[in-house]
């Protein structure tokens, strides 16, 4: 059971309040592509990620990255219960889309650098903290269904 | 592999973050220390609250060597030898928690670099990060 202070819970969801998921999730997926280019073997079908450029210009990239945050959001909305919320996800990706799961926190890792660049000073070291432990169960939650 | 271009973007990336290396360097800390609390275990000695003089300076040379370094990539071995040997004898600490500094780093550098840290500079520092962490581990065993 996961246990959040008052201070991770509505740092959370202040952050989640506050970006724009189009930009965000563009933003932290197409970085993830870019700075971890074997994570780009699960998305053949995307067409043009040649380089940064392509990459960052693609248009199913910054579809994909919306349908990220908005899965992300999910769990924001239901701390208390996110591994039964990604039952169903961890299945899918598990059985029919076979990531290694490692790679979850390379996302991950991409995220919290485009959410620090744009809060700047405002990411303390308390609310990167939170927001990592955010990160973690839900990794961990995407997880659980692989045998 | 770092190609040439990304070797320049390094080098003069940290010469710019030099005279600001004591903050960049204790912000990494704190937020490693924030993030995963078993790194804490290594700095029973100092005192790393926010804003000590201790974590300003031990912030200060360690980015001063991440710096150094980045002077002429191609020369890591050399240069590092005198930190691989206080790291692998004295220090020991667990090549493991070199990863966890690094990713901390890299937020410190989004926080303070904003849109100027992009996917390109951030994908070369992370290579960076990468190859000084594993010269750091090698005189280890």
């Amino acid at each position: 059971m996961v246990v959040w202070t008052d201070f991770e819970r509505t740092t959370i969801q202040a952050i989640f309040s506050k970006i724009d998921y189009a930009v965000v999730g563009q933003a932290a997926f197409s970085r993830c592509l870019t700075v971890y280019p074997w994570t780009q073997r699960y998305f053949g079908q995307f067409g043009n990620l040649y380089n940064a450029a392509a990459i960052a210009s693609n248009p199913k990239v910054a579809a994909h990255g919306k349908v990220i945050m908005e899965a992300l959001e999910k769990a924001v909305k239901d701390m208390d219960n996110i591994k039964a919320t990604y039952a169903e996800l961890s299945t899918l990706h598990s059985e029919k889309l076979q990531v290694d799961p490692d790679n979850f926190m390379l996302l991950g890792d991409c995220l919290t650098i485009v959410v620090a660049s744009q809060l700047g000073k405002n990411f303390t070291a308390e609310v990167h903290a939170a927001f990592q432990k955010f990160l973690a169960v839900a990794v961990s939650s995407l997880r659980r269904q692989y045998y | 592999m770092l190609s040439k271009k990304e070797k320049d973007l390094i080098k003069e990336i940290w010469e710019r973050l030099t005279p600001v290396a004591a903050e960049i360097g204790a912000d990494a800390l704190l937020r490693m220390f924030a993030s995963y609390p078993g790194t804490k275990t290594y700095f029973s000695h100092l005192d790393i609250s926010p804003n000590s003089s201790h974590l300003l300076s031990h912030g200060k040379k360690i980015v001063l060597a991440i710096a150094e370094g980045a002077q002429d990539i191609s020369q890591l071995t050399v240069t590092l030898a005198p930190l691989q040997t206080l790291h692998a004898y004295q220090l020991r600490v667990d090549p493991k928690n070199f990863k966890l500094l690094s990713h901390s780093m890299l937020v410190s550098l989004a926080c303070y670099l904003g849109d100027e840290f992009t996917p390109v500079a951030h994908a070369a520092m992370d290579k960076y990060l990468s190859a000084f962490a594993a010269v750091l581990a090698e005189k280890y065993r």
